[in-house]
């Protein structure tokens, strides 16, 4: 400033700006004025230097109170939340909302199927984090569990042996309140008068009843004390006495145990581990019942790992501690088992659910995992249609940049342009969030038969109203937040005077940009959707078409429960032949469709020594291969015509590579001690899941060791005839039981049910990402097409053809769906890739299936834009350029 | 008329701008004042009596012109209110007859 001609001091600047920032507008000028003058006379008379060393103090001195105050203005503003205020906001927005049916129902309609959607999932996420929680000492109860590691991978189970529990009871009396001991929920029958049924229940140690906090509604819990007793569920009583009283009378269980019934509890809610508990009878009865058991627990038998151990914990113990203490207690009592490092532990009942699962290096790898993944799919899709919501607004919104202008021009402040645009947007959220529950509440059935729950919405829950209030509140205000903040911001001159192009230009260009954007965000979690449903079915497919080795369609099996039907094998042959319903029967230890029983002992010529050998073993009679359809590679079936054969020896492939044997035919295999023959070789029978290579099988004769009767139905006659036929013969050989079969193909489709339910949720999720998407895209497509209209008049004139126009207006969306693309497949590849790990038997990912998915986005993508860009184009130019 | 109404800062400032009219405005007060009492004044100090006053109807004001060294900003010039003068001559009667009362020797005594 210091140029030669006027040397004239200046006042610092720093004051101007603090003081036209804090300063009252209506007395800026003077304040300002009379520093600035101070400053001169004061440099004048002074020097500039002193002047300035004294300017802060003049400055301060202004820092008043009466200075700061801003003057009322001349003119009341209304209260902006004044009932007429109110009231006009919202006729306006609802005029809005008629004037544009449309883009109304795209608007609303998008938010509330992602609304719908995200609160499925929340709910579903609810009730899997809400689980077990009816029991009231649900953070005092643990399942006494132990771990092993067996060839370097981590397992764990909760099989346990009977005297852990009395162990844990008498050596660890501090540490548990109660210790119960349970066999595990099968069915049994329950028969009453004339009324058979096949129930699944439990025999519990007393204390149980106390432990699972049951409601009783008649007896008390208690009842369970008299070891000939038994507690029924509501809805079993109900079935077996009607409206008599149940208390007192005698109930026959598996037709050989008359129990009492002392007892009636609260069925236990769909959302807790023991909810297929349909009954419990007293523990003291199971084992004086069976005699395995009584032997087990007689000989303190730690060797026999079959039965499930609940405890509660004491008041002051907690359960690492506990775990700690007790981890060393199989070691001590098992000491050959060292080598596998066993492990007991307490699994807390807040984490059976969620928890329970280890994968082969001992992480947890249970169901949290879905809810983590479910999770995220409901934020993504709801995510989604908020960046509809807010993208429809933001191209709306250069519609109303006019209209703002003359609400502002004839007075309207800026915060009242605010309230209308959030009481616009407020609006139509809390249209969305009532027709998301009335979809909710339609689609529940739907849901709760794929998700295998009985959801409901949580009408009374505070939190449920409060959480959905608040984020429908929430999406209004971000939803609104762009039209109220930066379209009331508009000048009044700029946008009146401006010509229709120019505050277009203003408007679009910041906006375009981030439209874009969210439409490729929109389309790349869609177009992964797609890929991921596709490689699950294909997955599903895939293990479905496996060969399974013998023959699933028209075998049914039939569980032997009860003590008749033994011991009468060929009499009940011959008599089932007879029928000519059944081409062949037999029994065997295990289900086809189930290999549930994996033994040790074997020993043959060559084995590694090291190896801690495992067979799956399963005891058939001689009918069993001409049952199940069963195929030899080498060798022959179990024949009637040797007599050598009841010490004969079936395996499968995988097992004679397992065992590594050559020409394993007429070797010889030692379990137990006891030498069988190998007399064949069987091509391998998926028993297990399809997902998982076959287990290394043996099949042995044995007509005592008998689980299940497997029946071959005549393919020559209806199946209904055929079980009719059937039923009459069970009758007369097993009058005391229901005749309850399986369908061993029904059976065997159970083992994809998980699969299916991902897939098939995959792709409710994959449709409705698309729906979502489209509707956004439609409305955007519609909006282009709109604001170009006049240039689409121009074009039509200057002689391009409907093709031409159809082009350039579908060209950008087509792009942005192309890079959507190639973000997604990499993400879909490595997501699915990494899930596909999880299966030995497993699809590749092959690139069709990208291509397929691809396309079909595009053409989803053109459908959706040709609609609007077909009938732009198709439009008379005369109408479109007259009108001004 | 309580005594209380007019602080003695404010009185001194009332005076001033009665002195100082028509080109009475804070700038030209506190210099004044300054003058007459040998003290810093700040304008800001001068600009919260003034407003102050105003409230109270003592003066009254009306803005004025423009000048380069305000940097183009107007000033606010204060005048006496009819209201204003019979305070001021209010309080002066009050001393004035305080004044007279003292007798001569303790005047004698002070100085």
């Amino acid at each position: 400033m210091k140029t030669p001609k006027t040397p004239r001091p200046t006042a610092p600047s720093w004051p101007d700006r603090l003081l036209s920032w804090l300063v009252a507008p209506h007395l800026r000028e003077e304040v300002l004025g009379d520093l600035h003058e101070r400053f001169h006379r004061r440099a004048e008379r002074l020097g500039e230097i002193r002047a300035r060393r004294g300017y802060w103090r003049e400055v301060l001195a202004y820092l008043r109170l009466s200075n700061l105050k801003r003057k009322p203005s001349a003119y009341s503003s209304p209260f902006f939340l004044s009932p007429v205020m109110l009231r006009n906001y919202f006729k306006i927005a609802q005029r809005n909302l008629l004037k544009h049916k449309g883009y109304s129902l795209i608007n609303i309609g998008g938010l509330a199927t992602g609304m719908a959607v995200a609160m499925l999932i929340g709910l579903w996420i609810y009730d899997e984090w809400s689980f077990d929680t009816y029991h009231q000492k649900y953070d005092r109860i643990a399942k006494v569990m132990q771990s092993a590691v067996v060839n370097g991978e981590f397992g764990a189970g909760e099989y346990m042996p009977i005297p852990l529990g009395n162990e844990l009871r008498t050596a660890y009396a501090d540490d548990f309140t109660s210790v119960v001991l349970s066999s595990w929920t099968r069915e049994h029958i329950l028969a009453y008068g004339d009324t058979k049924l096949t129930k699944t229940g439990n025999f519990m140690s007393p204390e149980a009843p106390d432990l699972l906090t049951l409601k009783m509604l008649k007896g008390t819990r208690e009842g369970l004390k008299d070891p000939s007793a038994i507690l029924l569920s509501q809805s079993v009583s109900e079935v077996l006495f009607g409206d008599d009283d149940p208390l007192g009378k005698i109930v026959k269980i598996d037709n050989k145990l008359n129990v009492k019934v002392t007892g009636i509890y609260e069925d236990l809610p769909h959302n807790t581990e023991f909810r297929d508990m349909t009954f419990m009878a007293p523990w003291d009865l199971y084992v004086s019942s069976e005699s395995w058991v009584k032997q087990a627990q007689d000989n303190a038998d730690w060797g026999n790992n079959s039965w499930q151990i609940l405890a509660q914990l004491a008041p002051k113990a907690d359960f690492e501690s506990v775990s700690a203490k007790i981890k060393n207690l199989r070691l001590k009592h098992v000491p050959e088992t060292a080598y596998m490092k066993p492990e007991v532990f307490l699994h807390p009942m807040s984490r059976w659910h969620l928890y329970t699962g280890w994968d082969k290096s001992g992480n947890v790898e249970g169901r949290i995992q879905y809810v983590w993944l479910f999770g995220i799919i409901g934020v993504f899709v709801l995510f989604l249609a908020c960046i509809n919501f807010m993208n429809l607004s933001t191209a709306r919104s250069e519609k109303r940049a006019k209209e703002v202008g003359i609400r502002k021009a004839i007075g309207s402040l800026r915060s009242q342009l605010i309230s209308q645009f959030f009481s616009e947007s407020l609006l139509v959220v809390a249209i969305a969030f009532v027709i998301s529950l009335l979809l909710v509440q339609l689609l529940l059935p739907f849901f709760n038969e794929v998700a295998d729950k009985t959801i409901a919405i949580l009408w009374a829950n505070p939190i449920f109203w409060l959480s959905g209030i608040g984020f429908s509140f929430l999406t209004g205000i971000l939803a609104g937040s762009y039209p109220a903040f930066y379209l009331s911001s508009f000048l009044p001159v700029k946008v009146l005077k401006g010509t229709g192009s120019s505050s277009r230009f203003r408007v679009s260009r910041f906006a375009s940009i981030p439209r874009k954007v969210l439409v490729v965000v929109q389309f790349t979690v869609s177009v992964t959707l797609i890929i991921g449903t596709i490689i699950v079915f294909r997955q599903i497919q895939y293990a479905k078409n496996r060969p399974i080795g013998y023959d699933r369609s028209g075998l049914i099996t039939i569980t032997m429960n009860t003590p008749e039907l033994y011991g009468r094998y060929n009499a009940l042959r011959n008599e089932l032949l007879q029928t000519g319903a059944v081409t062949e029967m037999s029994t065997s230890s295990t289900p086809v469709t189930n290999l549930n029983s994996r033994l040790i002992g074997f020993d043959w010529e060559g084995k590694d020594p090291n190896l801690k050998e495992q067979f799956g073993t399963v005891a058939v009679t001689h009918d069993f291969g001409k049952t199940v359809g069963w195929q030899f590679i080498e060798g022959r079936d179990f024949s009637r015509a040797f007599s050598t054969d009841s010490s004969g020896m079936v395996l499968n492939e995988t097992a004679v590579r397992y065992m590594g044997l050559k020409d394993p035919v007429g070797k010889t295999v030692k379990w137990n001690g006891k030498p069988h023959q190998v007399i064949g070789i069987v091509k391998d029978l998926v028993m297990g899941s399809p997902f998982e290579p076959v287990y290394q099988t043996v099949f042995l004769l044995s007509y005592e060791w008998a689980g299940v009767i497997n029946i071959r139905l005549n393919p020559n006659q209806s199946a209904s005839e055929s079980l009719a036929k059937i039923e009459t013969v069970f009758r007369q050989f097993n009058p005391g039981s229901p005749f309850d079969y399986k369908f061993s193909d029904q059976q065997y489709a159970l083992k994809f049910a998980t699969e299916e339910r991902i897939g098939r949720l995959a792709s409710v999720f994959a449709v409705l990402a698309i729906f979502i998407s489209c509707l956004g895209l439609f409305g955007l497509a519609s909006f282009v097409a709109e604001q170009r209209t006049k240039e689409i008049g121009v074009r039509k004139v200057l002689g391009a053809s409907v093709f031409n126009l159809w082009r350039l207006l579908s060209k950008d969306f087509v792009m942005l769906v192309v890079i959507a693309f190639g973000i997604a497949t990499p993400i879909a590849y490595y997501f699915l890739h990494n899930w596909l790990q999880k299966y030995d038997y497993r699809t590749e990912i092959s690139w069709w299936i990208f291509a397929v998915s691809g396309f079909g986005a595009l053409a989803i993508t053109l459908l959706t834009v040709s609609f609007q860009s077909i009938k732009a184009a198709l439009m008379n130019p005369v109408k479109s350029l007259r009108s001004e | 008329m309580r005594r209380s109404d007019l602080g003695e800062f404010e009185e001194v400032v009332l005076l001033a701008v009665a002195v100082l009219v028509p080109k009475a405005y804070s700038v030209m007060i506190a210099e004044e004042l300054e003058r007459e009492t040998g003290q810093t004044v700040s304008t800001g100090a001068v600009h919260a009596a003034l407003q102050r006053l105003e409230q109270k109807g003592y003066v009254t004001s009306v803005l004025g012109e423009a000048t380069a060294e305000r940097g183009g900003r107007r000033k606010r010039l204060f005048t006496v209110s009819a209201l204003g003068g019979r305070v001021l001559t209010e309080v002066r009667s009050v001393r004035n007859r305080l004044w007279d009362r003292i007798v001569p020797p303790t005047l004698l005594e002070w100085s």
